[in-house]
C-alpha cells in the first residue's frame, strides 16, 4: 500500500512535467486545431538554452542557488516563448488557409530542424549533457518515501503556472478572446479582436511553459539530450488527449493521471516500459472515452 | 454626411464574381436595406465593408475615411459593426462573456466596459435574466438579440446586420426589429439585409436591390413597395426581360 502511495507521490512529480508542456500542446490546438509537434523541441532548446546560460552564470557545480535558477528560468520562459512566437510567425502564419495536415507536417520538419539544429551548434551536440545545477538530496518523509524540496518546489510552481493560465483564459478578458478565437475565428475579428496577435500570445504561453518545464527538468534529472523534445512531447501530447485536448484543465489533469499510470506502471513492469504505458493509458482512454477525460466540458474550451 | 459610401466595388472569390460594380451609399443616422434573392451578393458586399475580404476594384470610405486595406479588426475600432449571416455568437461562451466581447475592439477599460454593459441591458433587458448562461443554450431568437445586444457593445457608429429575420417565427421577428429600430433612434446608422422585403421596407428609408451581384434598382422605400421590378428581382427575372 505504501508502496502505492509512494508511485502516486512520483507520479504527481512526473505529471507536473507533463501538464506544463501539455497545457502549451492543447492550447494551440485549441485555438489553431493543430497537432504541433513540434512543440516538445520547444522544451528541449529551452533546456539548452538554459544549460548555457546556467553555464556562464555559475561557476562550477553549484548546489542549490535557488535565486539564480529562478532568474534564468524567467529569462529563459521568454527566450522559448519568443522561440515558439517566431515559429508561429514564420512557419505556421503563412500556411494559415492551408489544410491542417500541410500544417501538421511543418509541425515535423520544424521538430526535425530545431533537433538537428542543436545536435549541429557547437557545445550542445549528440551527447548527454550534465546540467550546471542540480538539487540538494535534502527533503522530508512522507510514509516510507523521501522527497526533495526541489521536487516541492518543481510541483508547486508547476502549480502555480498552471493556475495562473486557468485564471487567464478563464477570467481575463485576453482569455475570453482566446476563447472566442478558438470557437469562431470570424466572429471573433468582428468582434474588433487582432486574431493574430491572439493567436501569437498563445504560442507565447505555451512556448514559456515549456521553457519552465525544460529547466526544471534539467535541474532535477541533471542531464539533458537533442532528443529529449520527442518522448516528452509524445507523453505531453498523450496527457492532452487523455484530458480532452483542447481544455485547460483537462491538460493538467490528464498530465497528472499520465504521471501516475506511468509510475504505477513502471515500478510493476520496469522503467524501460514508460513509453509503453503510456501509450496504452491513451489507447484505452480512446477506446472508452474518445474525448477525453474533460473533453465535453466545453466552457473552458479555448 | 455620408456614413458609408461605396464607389465601383468588385469582389471576386478566385474567378467567379461575387458583386460586381457596386455604388452605394448610406447617410449617417439613416436605416437603408440591401435586398435581393439568395446568391445575389448581399453578404459578399457586407463581408467587404467589414473587411473579411477585400475587393478587387473599387473603394470603400467610413465617414470620408478610405478604408483600403485596413483589417477587419480595426474597423470594427473605427466604428463599424457586422452582424453576420447566422448570428454567430460564441456558444461556448456566457451571455456575459459574449457580450463583454462585443467591446472588445473599443472599450479596453474595465470600468468603461461595465459601464457599456449597463446601458445595453437596459436596452435589451431579456440579456439580463440569462447573463451566466451560455449562449449556445439560446434559442434562435434570443440568440439574435444577444448577437444585436453584443453588436451594440462596441457603440457602434454603424451597425451592418445580415438576415435578422431568418429562420425567427414571426413573433420574435417582429422583437428583433423592434430592437434596430430601437438602435436607429439612439443615432446608430444601419445597414440591414434582408429576403424578407416587406419587413425590411418598413424600417428602412431608402434601399438598394441586388441581382447577380449588381445593384438594379434603388430608391426611398415608399417607391420601392410597389415597383415590380423589385419582384423580378426575386423572381431571377433580368430587367432585360421585362416588358
Amino acid at each position: 500500500m505504501s508502496l502505492l502511495l509512494n508511485e502516486i507521490g512520483n507520479g504527481i512529480f512526473l505529471g507536473a512535467f507533463f501538464g506544463l508542456v501539455a497545457l502549451g500542446y492543447s492550447m494551440v490546438y485549441g485555438i489553431l486545431r493543430l497537432i504541433n509537434f513540434a512543440h516538445g523541441d520547444f522544451y528541449m532548446v529551452a533546456a539548452f538554452v538554459s544549460y548555457t546560460i546556467l553555464g556562464a552564470v555559475l561557476v562550477g557545480h553549484s548546489h542549490g542557488q535557488w535565486f539564480t535558477v529562478l532568474w534564468v528560468g524567467v529569462v529563459v520562459m521568454v527566450i522559448t516563448g519568443g522561440l515558439a512566437m517566431l515559429a508561429n510567425q514564420f512557419v505556421y502564419r503563412p500556411m494559415r488557409r492551408a489544410a491542417i495536415l500541410s500544417l501538421m507536417i511543418a509541425a515535423i520538419g520544424l521538430s526535425q530542424v530545431l533537433e538537428n539544429g542543436v545536435l549541429v551548434t557547437p557545445q550542445w551536440g549528440a551527447t548527454y549533457l550534465v546540467y550546471p545545477v542540480t538539487t540538494p538530496p535534502s527533503g522530508f518523509n512522507l510514509g516510507s518515501n523521501h522527497y526533495t524540496w526541489g521536487q516541492l518546489i518543481i510541483v508547486l510552481i508547476s502549480g502555480l503556472l498552471a493556475l495562473g493560465v486557468y485564471f487567464l483564459v478563464g477570467r481575463t478578458l485576453l482569455g475570453k478572446a482566446m476563447r472566442a478565437v478558438s470557437e469562431d475565428r470570424i466572429a471573433a475579428v468582428l468582434m474588433g479582436i487582432n486574431v493574430d496577435l491572439v493567436i501569437a500570445i498563445v504560442f507565447f504561453i505555451g512556448g514559456a511553459l515549456a521553457g519552465a518545464a525544460a529547466v526544471m527538468t534539467g535541474v532535477y534529472y541533471g542531464q539533458i539530450n537533442y532528443l529529449m523534445g520527442f518522448t516528452v512531447g509524445l507523453e505531453a501530447f498523450t496527457a492532452a488527449v487523455l484530458g480532452g485536448i483542447g481544455n485547460i484543465g483537462g491538460a493538467v489533469l490528464g498530465g497528472l493521471i499520465l504521471g501516475i499510470v506511468q509510475s504505477i506502471g513502471t515500478g510493476i513492469f520496469g522503467a524501460e516500459w514508460a513509453i509503453v504505458v503510456a501509450f496504452g493509458a491513451l489507447v484505452l482512454m480512446l477506446w472508452f472515452r474518445p474525448t477525453g477525460l474533460l473533453g465535453e466540458r466545453v466552457a473552458r474550451r479555448m | 454626411m455620408r456614413a458609408l459610401e461605396l464607389n465601383g466595388v468588385s469582389v471576386y472569390y478566385g474567378a467567379v464574381r461575387g458583386v460586381e460594380d457596386v455604388d452605394l451609399y448610406v447617410d449617417e443616422g439613416e436605416i437603408v436595406a440591401l435586398l435581393g434573392a439568395n446568391g445575389a451578393g448581399k453578404s459578399t458586399l457586407l463581408k467587404a465593408i467589414s473587411g473579411i475580404i477585400h475587393p478587387r476594384h473599387g473603394s470603400i470610405a467610413f465617414f470620408g475615411d478610405n478604408f483600403g486595406k485596413l483589417s477587419a479588426h480595426r474597423r470594427v475600432i473605427q466604428g463599424l459593426v457586422h452582424v453576420p449571416e447566422g448570428r454567430r455568437i460564441f456558444t461556448t461562451l456566457t451571455i456575459g462573456e459574449n457580450l463583454e466581447l462585443g467591446a472588445y475592439g473599443t472599450q479596453r477599460n474595465r470600468t468603461e466596459r461595465a459601464r457599456r454593459l449597463n446601458e445595453v441591458l437596459g436596452l435589451f433587458p431579456l440579456l439580463q435574466q440569462h447573463f451566466q448562461r451560455l449562449a449556445g443554450t439560446l434559442s434562435g431568437g434570443e440568440q439574435q438579440v444577444l448577437a444585436i445586444g453584443r453588436a451594440m457593445m462596441s457603440n457602434p457608429r454603424v451597425l451592418m446586420i445580415d438576415e435578422p429575420s431568418l429562420g425567427l417565427d414571426p413573433q420574435k421577428v417582429d422583437i428583433v426589429y423592434d430592437m434596430l429600430e430601437e438602435v436607429a433612434k439612439l443615432g446608430t446608422t444601419v445597414l440591414l439585409v434582408e429576403q424578407n422585403v416587406s419587413l425590411a421596407l418598413e424600417i428602412a428609408s431608402r434601399a438598394y436591390v441586388l441581382q447577380q451581384g449588381s445593384v438594379v434598382l434603388s430608391g426611398p422605400s415608399a417607391s420601392l413597395v410597389d415597383d415590380s421590378r423589385l419582384s423580378d428581382a426575386y423572381l431571377g427575372k433580368s430587367a432585360d426581360d421585362h416588358d
